[in-house]
């Protein structure tokens, strides 16, 4: 207990660190943000009045603790570009990327672990090579491409779902869900693939170890083994992988929402991007990696609970 | 361990799947074009029957619609894409129709003695909001879009006017300063309810569609407006869906997932499923790539010409529509009859030897260093971006293209002026030649690439002040002919409208304007 | 028991086939990448267009050699500045261990927290795009993954007895570092540098596929991805040959890097 006391507060502090950073990426490299809202036609007056309004007069510290404490309670200011809060601009599309990248994660689990496990014990033979010659093509398979190549298949031949016309969640549950099968599994086959290696590997060499061969020797079956002996041994290096896969999943995400026209966080993102609007640049940034440092923590936590050998 | 198994067969069968379709269908379906003089007809026609009253479509549309819906602040700012879109739903005094004649809509009736305008208001006209359209509604509106004062709904073409009045509760008078043959194409521009506030959010007004819904960079939703005054439109429903680009429209197109595109090209119609037709109209507008006359080295007129020779405008529209689209030679395009200037077209032959020798006397015989700024949206900019990066290659000028968002593009290239060639279409956006070439006019506000001539500046005095029809065509033909002389910008074309609709829909009407009427699209039996 | 490593040898041949054929492609194409050819637009595969052309006539086989030549110059200069950077920062860290090691290492464990592309992605927003703030942008984010292998491996070797026995002969803290303890870390080192490769490889594709990348007419592999899938359904040939292009591309190197890592072990 006292361990993930110490760690949150890590965290904590961690997050604050973070959140400076941003704030300061964003406040010096920009230059001037009434100049950006008003133009450079615009008279000293009249910037210097939105300056005031903007609060960009005051100190540095001040209007800091102002946007985190804005932040803290929901409000991640106005977008330059439109005439719209970012807390507005981001609402659906939060809960849009989020699923995707649940959806995806739940695939690559789906997949990996039971390819993975059940087939770890063949380290040699007909099947071991198929697993790992699968693996490792599929893995080489961007998201970005294998989405194209999902959607020739499932949308253009098959017909199976449409692509572009994005079910909104709030309509129909089940069609969002069906709209979101293809990017997920876009983003998860590679994704397992790389898990299914890790998973292969690790009982692999476990396989070899000393107790193992104990066991074997004392006569259990060998799914007892895999459950009893090697499973909570490799337990620690896949969680730490798939947290490793769950992040990454952010970027794919990302991008296969482009390849999927769905309205996510990439799309805005990217238009934010290049529309340099930073008030909506940095609440992404800082929501993603307050996203990122509390799923280190979790998997840090998970990882401790089951092997009480890990310093923390 | 079972599912494992599954798990794994399964993967192998959809990897299995997988190869044998792509295999399959890239023999199969690959039909490569055996000529090249259209999209191959497949004999799709518009659907014949009778009309059904109702259902709803989805029309997808490659366009940033920005994030503000008011509509004075549109025709302001000059987004043709949410203009397009809600044409549905906002109407003026008068609208124009499918030919270009301007009909009274809000207003019943007119007169026009000389800089008095008198409008009769149209009984039973009622807003969207329920509330009935009043007089004093028609002066807010013109009022507001006439005020110089505000930066963002000013319209700068109705600053003529000097006095809006409400006479009685049926009559508005407006009196501009002189006498203005063009004045009336003006008050297309939309009446909204005075005591309305949000109209950036939640816009309001007397069209036969009524805003429902808009997701930013997602869809905008219409609605039939079952008290319209006049003829109600046929369907319940419009979404449109906004896209990325139009790689991203095909795709859905192809699937089946939308009922109607327009601003295709040649090489995404012929993708269509068998269950789509396709009409072919204009986009009426002048695409070209427009030149910052205030940065070197296309301050230069040598320069700028040179450019002009170099660009093959042939090649642009065979790759982009199968030689299909009209080339402009100034700004003005073919749909204003009277004042488009056909003697034009030919102005700048391609010749890149003629574009090499004046690159050589503007002194820069190796050429130079151009940045071309495109809006990433529109795909048919794209790509003429790419092929004239070519053709400019071919006399020795390394051109580069800056892809950028269309907001962006809005506030740097078209506000800060902060660029130095882009390629992009610009429109009317009233049915006046005026407000093709008014732009170009010393310091007004939409003159994005800084042209200044004192010879356009006083034609263009004399053009608007002329009463007589016949002169006033001679002197806009004339300030084209200075745009040319004077290399203004690349003009290239008006781009084909390729408009791919569902087979069981029919009714699509084209405008003279850059606009999509819904009113009129409908389902057959 | 010495098997004879045969990911290593497979991977090794790819990468050199794919090597020659990028490389030399990129002197002696069958056609000009960005030559137009209006009357010849999206035809299908066939003897001069060995994979068909693309929406403005275009030969994709060269395009693609040409792209790929691309994403191989990108690839190579991220992977240098990222091994360079890692190799000075991370090697040190090991070596000297300490407060350095301490603060450095923590840094960058930060860094490496984040998705890169996702770094790289508010990077462009502040820098622009292009090609050369892209290798330079990515290149700098790479610097922790490959600082946090040259660290372990410095580490590893700083007590080794040779290195001991030079450190006591009087030789440079510099010497020790890049003459003695390097090559031998060479093999893990070079993996590294085949996994970053990729991942280089990968960053930039999503990159100049959403837009932000290698700006036109610069061909990129990313960007060719994007036009294609325009045109998927009458010439679904575009978008799978540049696909395959990047999945071999991957495919060989992570093939060479596993061979790399299992001669290790």
């Amino acid at each position: 207990m006292k361990l993930i006391m110490r760690k949150l507060f890590t965290l904590i502090v961690t997050l604050f660190i973070v959140s400076i950073l941003a704030f300061l990426a964003f406040q010096v490299i920009p230059g001037d943000a009434a100049v950006a809202q008003l133009g450079v036609d615009a008279t000293p007056e009249s910037l210097a009045a939105l300056r005031a309004e903007m609060g960009l007069d005051r100190p540095l510290p001040v209007r800091y603790a102002d946007w985190l404490g804005q932040f803290l309670f929901g409000d991640m200011g106005k977008s330059h570009v439109h005439d719209r809060s970012v807390t507005e601009l981001l609402g659906d599309r939060l809960i849009i990327t989020g699923s995707l990248m649940g959806l995806s994660f739940l695939f690559t689990v789906g997949i990996a672990l039971p390819v993975g496990l059940f087939t770890a014990n063949r380290q040699r033979g007909s099947i071991h090579w198929a697993v790992t010659a699968a693996s490792q093509v599929i893995m080489a398979v961007p998201p970005l491409f294998l989405g194209l190549v999902l959607t020739f298949l499932f949308a253009v031949v098959f017909r199976l779902f449409a692509p572009g016309v994005f079910v909104s969640h709030h309509d129909n549950l089940l069609g969002y869900l069906g709209y979101m099968l293809f990017p997920a599994l876009a983003i998860a086959l590679p994704k397992s693939a790389m898990t299914v290696r890790l998973i292969r590997s690790s009982v692999g060499s476990e396989l070899g170890k000393d107790y193992v061969q104990t066991a074997v020797s004392r006569g259990r079956g060998s799914s007892a083994i895999l459950r009893r002996h090697i499973l909570p041994n490799i337990a620690v290096p896949v969680i730490t992988f798939l947290t490793l896969t769950l992040i990454m999943t952010i970027t794919d995400a990302i991008v296969v929402e482009q390849v999927f026209s769905i309205p996510g966080l990439g799309r805005l993102l990217i238009s934010a991007i290049e529309n340099r609007d930073y008030p909506v640049v940095q609440a992404i940034v800082v929501i993603i990696a307050a996203f990122v440092m509390v799923l280190h923590f979790l998997s840090d936590i998970l990882c401790r609970a089951i092997d009480r050998r890990i310093v923390l | 361990m079972k599912r494992g198994f599954k798990g794994f067969a399964l993967l192998v069968l959809a990897l299995f799947a997988l190869t044998v379709a792509l295999g399959g269908c890239a023999g199969d379906r690959g039909v490569a074009p055996e000529d090249n003089n259209g999209p191959s007809e497949t004999g799709n026609m518009p659907p014949v029957g009778a009309p059904i009253q109702g259902g709803e479509i989805i029309v997808g549309i490659a366009q940033d619609l920005g994030s503000s819906l008011d509509p004075h602040q549109m025709v302001a700012a000059g987004t043709a894409g949410i203009r397009e879109v809600l044409f549905n739903v906002f109407e003026g005094l008068v609208k124009p129709t499918p030919d270009g004649e301007l009909v009274p809509a809000v207003a019943e009736e007119f007169t026009v003695d000389g800089t008095l305008y008198t409008f009769t208001l149209r009984d039973g006209v009622t807003f969207h909001n329920g509330d009935l359209v009043t007089v004093d509604d028609i002066v807010y509106s013109i009022k507001r879009s006439a005020d110089a004062t505000s930066a963002t709904t000013f319209v700068s073409a109705l600053s003529v006017v000097t006095r809006v009045e409400a006479v009685d509760n049926r009559t508005v008078e407006i009196e501009i300063a002189e006498p203005d043959n063009e004045f009336l194409a003006l008050l297309t521009v939309a009446i909204i309810p005075s005591g309305h506030g949000d109209h950036a959010r939640n816009p309001v007004g007397t069209g036969p569609f009524r805003f429902v819904a808009h997701t930013l960079e997602e869809s905008l939703v219409i609605e039939r407006f079952d008290d319209y005054w006049g003829t109600p439109a046929y369907l319940d429903r419009v979404t449109f869906r906004i896209f990325a680009g139009g790689e991203a429209v095909v795709m859905a197109l192809a699937a089946g997932s939308i009922d109607l595109a327009s601003h295709l090209t040649a090489d995404m119609v012929r993708q269509l499923p068998p269950d789509y037709y396709y009409l072919v109209g204009a986009m009426n507008l002048v695409q070209a790539l427009y030149l910052n006359h205030a940065v070197e080295p296309l301050d230069n007129l040598l320069v700028r010409q040179a450019l002009n020779y170099a660009a093959d405008i042939q090649q642009i529209m065979d790759i982009l529509s199968d030689g299909m689209g009209h080339p402009v030679g100034s700004s003005m395009y073919p749909a204003f009859a009277r004042y488009f200037h056909e003697g034009l077209v030919d102005f700048y032959p391609h010749d890149p030897e003629r574009a090499r020798t004046l690159l050589a006397q503007a002194g820069f015989p190796d050429g130079f260093d151009l940045t071309i700024t495109v809006p990433s949206v529109y795909t048919p900019h794209v790509i003429t971006a790419e092929v004239l990066v070519q053709q400019f290659r071919a006399v020795g000028i390394d051109a580069v293209i800056e892809l950028v968002e269309w907001t962006w593009w809005l506030s740097e290239v078209r506000g800060n002026r902060n660029f130095q060639s882009t390629v992009i279409g610009l429109d009317a956006r009233s049915m006046t030649a005026r407000a093709m070439l008014e732009r170009f006019e010393t310091g007004a506000g939409g003159n994005f690439i800084n042209f200044s001539s004192e010879q356009f500046d006083e034609t263009f005095a004399l053009a608007r002040a002329a009463t007589d029809s016949d002169e006033q065509v001679r002197l806009y033909r004339e300030l084209q002919e200075i745009l040319v002389e004077e290399a203004a910008n690349v003009y290239l074309q008006d781009l084909v409208n390729l408009v791919a609709i569902n087979g069981r829909l029919t009714g699509f009407q084209f405008y003279p304007l850059y606009v999509m009427d819904m009113s009129t699209v409908h389902f057959v039996e | 028991m010495r098997r004879r490593n045969i990911t290593l040898i497979v991977g090794g041949i790819l990468t050199a086939i794919l090597l020659i054929l990028i490389v030399g492609g990129n002197f002696f194409r069958p056609f000009d990448p960005s030559a137009l050819n209006a009357g010849h637009r999206l035809a299908e595969p066939s003897i001069p267009h060995l994979l068909g052309t693309d929406h403005m006539g275009r030969d994709v086989f060269s395009r693609v050699l040409d792209g790929a030549g691309t994403t191989l110059l990108i690839a190579l200069g991220v992977v240098l500045i990222g091994a360079a950077g890692g190799l000075l920062i991370g090697g040190s860290a090991g070596y000297f261990g300490g407060w350095l090691d301490e603060i450095v290492m923590r840094f960058f464990d930060g860094v490496t927290a984040f998705p890169s592309v996702l770094l790289a992605l508010v990077a462009v927003s502040l820098t622009g795009p292009g090609t050369g703030n892209v290798i330079v942008i990515l290149g700098v984010l790479f610097i922790p993954s490959f600082a946090r292998v040259a660290r372990g491996e410095f580490l590893r070797c700083k007590n080794l007895d040779y290195v001991k026995r030079v450190r006591l002969m009087g030789a440079s803290p510099l010497r020790i570092m890049f003459r003695h303890i390097l090559p031998n870390s060479l093999p893990v080192f070079l993996a590294a540098v085949a996994i970053g490769f990729n991942n280089a490889v990968l960053a930039e594709a999503s990159l100049s596929y959403l837009g932000i990348g290698v700006q036109l007419p610069q061909v990129s592999l990313g960007r060719m991805l994007a036009d294609s899938q325009g045109y998927l359904i009458t010439a679904p040939w575009i978008a799978l040959s540049t696909g395959l292009a990047i999945v071999l591309q991957v495919f060989s190197v992570s093939l060479l890097a596993d061979g790399l890592q299992r001669r290790e072990d």
